[in-house]
């Protein structure tokens, strides 16, 4: 087991790199470079510009250039907003609740329904239900999270004015109530995409499971049906599902920012579109960083996870 | 009696792929809509009687069948249809281009990290596994914010993100292949490694190959909509799908048919490459399991 972790913490440590790499290079990629915003600015002079490129370390080479900023990103300075001067991870924690909270609920109702669709999919396959759920899961992955967010502002906020139509809670009021009524709408629009992912895998994952051998086995032993679904069947089928949640962190998140777009919803993937309308390099470059090692954060705990509940996975 | 059971088992390949693809339903309306839209886009603008940039502010906000405008009219006064139409030309324009870019840099990668295996082969997959770190949008709105957006960027940028899963199918397949008796006789005919990788092994992994370039190209448009629609992608006054719904949101009390129309296209076009790329799996290889 320990084995197998260090094993797989070498190499997400290894991806990290690559990771910080690739952003590197956007960054530098940028017109002008990271100095794009002063070289924009009328009141620069060339002569400033140089001053500056020298102060900031841009003259070096930049393999020297990209081990001082991945130092410094791992130390936790990530530079200053163009915007305010702020740091840039201080800029992204104070956005990052909002985005969680959403990002939780979601999943929640996702893995919820998801399951449910998936496991009563399995058990009654190409009934009239599973037919349904496997077409709608289909439909609702091809949908436009900010179109199926418009669609549901129009029908629940415009047409029958249950639901506010964004932001995450009324002015001047704070309730958990009113919270909770600001969360509805960007939660549902989020959690279609994902309860489709998860009814599909929960489907296919239940359908491999009700086929083997020890399925059979416990029926032949007068197993009570509800025991084996539920003490042989879905422990075994739920398994998988947590490398699924691993999958599924990277289209969470950027459903979460285009959910949070259309609902103006104040968290990260808000603050991310809000900065490239700055042109605020330093906090997109941020942003990306940051998301990309949640990503890599997320898939390592869930094959870390999946190794602990399910030995056979260490062996390979 | 013999022959007729003879006949059914030496069907060839493509015939038995063709039979199972026709009892999918699903995928055969997708392949039929897929043709109506791009007939649609392609030859409709030339039956309206209007033009797709044409402003006419006296008759802002016409709702649909309320005159000679079949989907009304939008803030500026331009048809819906005729916009609809040229939009479709932009977006489907990019779902295919960006596919055929993406699928060329997935098969060379893929080709590449399969057959040399080793260092080479670990190189590019964590290279594939770094670049799918980063979540899809993010990555493609800070690239399309540091570059000038248009028609060639927006391509160019969807296919940058888009080409690591084909590059994984092939790297899979390649790798399995190369083992085969076929590759190992074309090896000792001494045939050269790039000859055997893309006149050998790529061929015989076709099946997977096209079914991943049409998810793909649902994926583009798909990742189309998402930048225009958020002002990074086609600029107006050319349409597309996705810049069609920019102002929608602000006209959403007033005019919800300026969101209805390009919605409801963008997801008819997705589902339907959806649906196909499902049913070509199905068709292609019975055994091909990915969800």
């Amino acid at each position: 087991m320990a084995r197998y972790v260090v094993n797989r913490l070498a190499q997400a440590i290894m991806l990290l790199v690559i990771v910080s790499a690739i952003g590197f290079a956007i960054l530098h990629l940028a017109p002008g470079g990271p100095l794009s915003q002063f070289a924009a600015s009328a009141q620069m002079t060339q002569e400033d510009l140089d001053r500056v490129t020298k102060q900031l370390g841009l003259d070096r080479p930049l393999p020297v250039q990209y081990l001082d900023w991945f130092g410094r990103m791992l130390k936790g300075d990530w530079g200053k907003s163009y915007r305010d001067g702020e740091a840039v991870l201080a800029v992204i924690s104070s956005h990052l609740g909002a985005t969680l909270e959403l990002m939780a609920t979601a999943t929640i109702i996702a893995v919820l329904l998801g399951c449910w669709i998936g496991i009563l999919g399995a058990l009654r396959r190409y009934s009239l239900f599973d037919t349904l759920a496997t077409v709608g899961a289909m439909i609702a992955l091809s949908i436009p999270t900010f179109w199926f967010g418009l669609v549901t502002i129009y029908v629940f906020s415009v047409k029958l004015g249950w639901l506010p139509a964004g932001n995450r809670q009324t002015v001047g009021d704070g309730s958990f109530l009113d919270l909770l009524h600001h969360l509805i709408a960007p939660a549902m629009v989020l959690a279609l995409v994902e309860t489709a992912m998860w009814g599909r895998f929960m489907r296919s994952s239940m359908l491999e499971v009700i086929n083997q051998d020890y399925i059979r086995t416990a029926r032949a032993k007068g197993i009570p049906e509800w025991r084996i679904l539920t003490v042989h069947a879905l422990r075994n089928a739920l398994l998988p599902m947590i490398t699924v949640a691993g999958l599924q962190f990277p289209t969470l998140l950027g459903g979460a920012l285009v959910a949070e777009t259309v609902f103006t919803w104040p968290g990260m993937g808000r603050l991310f579109l809000d900065s490239i309308g700055y042109r605020d390099y330093p906090v997109v470059m941020g942003i990306l960083m940051f998301s990309a090692t949640m990503v890599l954060i997320g898939s390592l705990l869930a094959d870390i996870l999946y190794a602990v509940v399910d030995p056979r996975i260490r062996v390979g | 009696m013999a022959t007729a059971t003879l006949s059914t088992v030496q069907l060839a390949p493509g015939q038995a792929a063709w039979r199972r693809f026709r009892r999918h339903r699903l995928a055969l309306a997708g392949a039929v809509i897929i043709l109506v839209l791009v007939l649609g886009s392609a030859f409709g603008p030339y039956l309206l009687p209007f033009d797709d940039t044409y402003i006419d502010i006296m008759k802002r906000f016409a709702p649909p069948l309320s005159g000679a405008h079949i989907l009304g009219t939008d803030e500026l006064g331009r048809d819906v249809l005729a916009r609809l139409m040229m939009g479709g030309r932009v977006s489907l324009s990019i779902g295919i281009v960006a596919m055929v870019m993406a699928m060329a840099v997935g098969i060379v990668v893929g080709a590449f990290a399969g057959f040399y295996g080793g260092v080479v082969g670990a190189v590019l997959m964590r290279l594939v596994d770094a670049v799918l770190c980063f979540p899809t949008i993010f990555l493609l709105l800070a690239l399309a914010a540091l570059t000038e957006p248009g028609l060639v960027t927006t391509t160019v940028l969807i296919a940058a993100t888009a080409w690591m899963a084909v590059a994984r199918v092939v790297a899979a397949q390649v790798r399995s292949l190369r083992e085969r008796e076929f590759a190992v006789a074309a090896l000792a005919f001494g045939s050269s490694n790039l000859r055997i990788m893309f006149r050998e092994l790529v061929p015989n992994a076709i099946a997977p190959i096209v079914v991943a370039a049409t998810l793909n190209v649902a994926k583009a448009i798909l990742l189309e909509s998402y930048v225009s629609y958020l002002g990074y992608g086609i600029q107006p006054p050319a349409a597309s799908w996705g810049n069609m719904l920019n102002n929608a949101q602000i006209y959403l009390t007033s005019a919800p048919w300026l969101a209805i129309a390009p919605g409801l296209a963008i997801t008819l076009a997705v589902t339907s490459f959806n649906f196909l790329g499902d049913g070509l799996r199905d068709a292609l290889d019975p055994r091909m399991n990915i969800p």
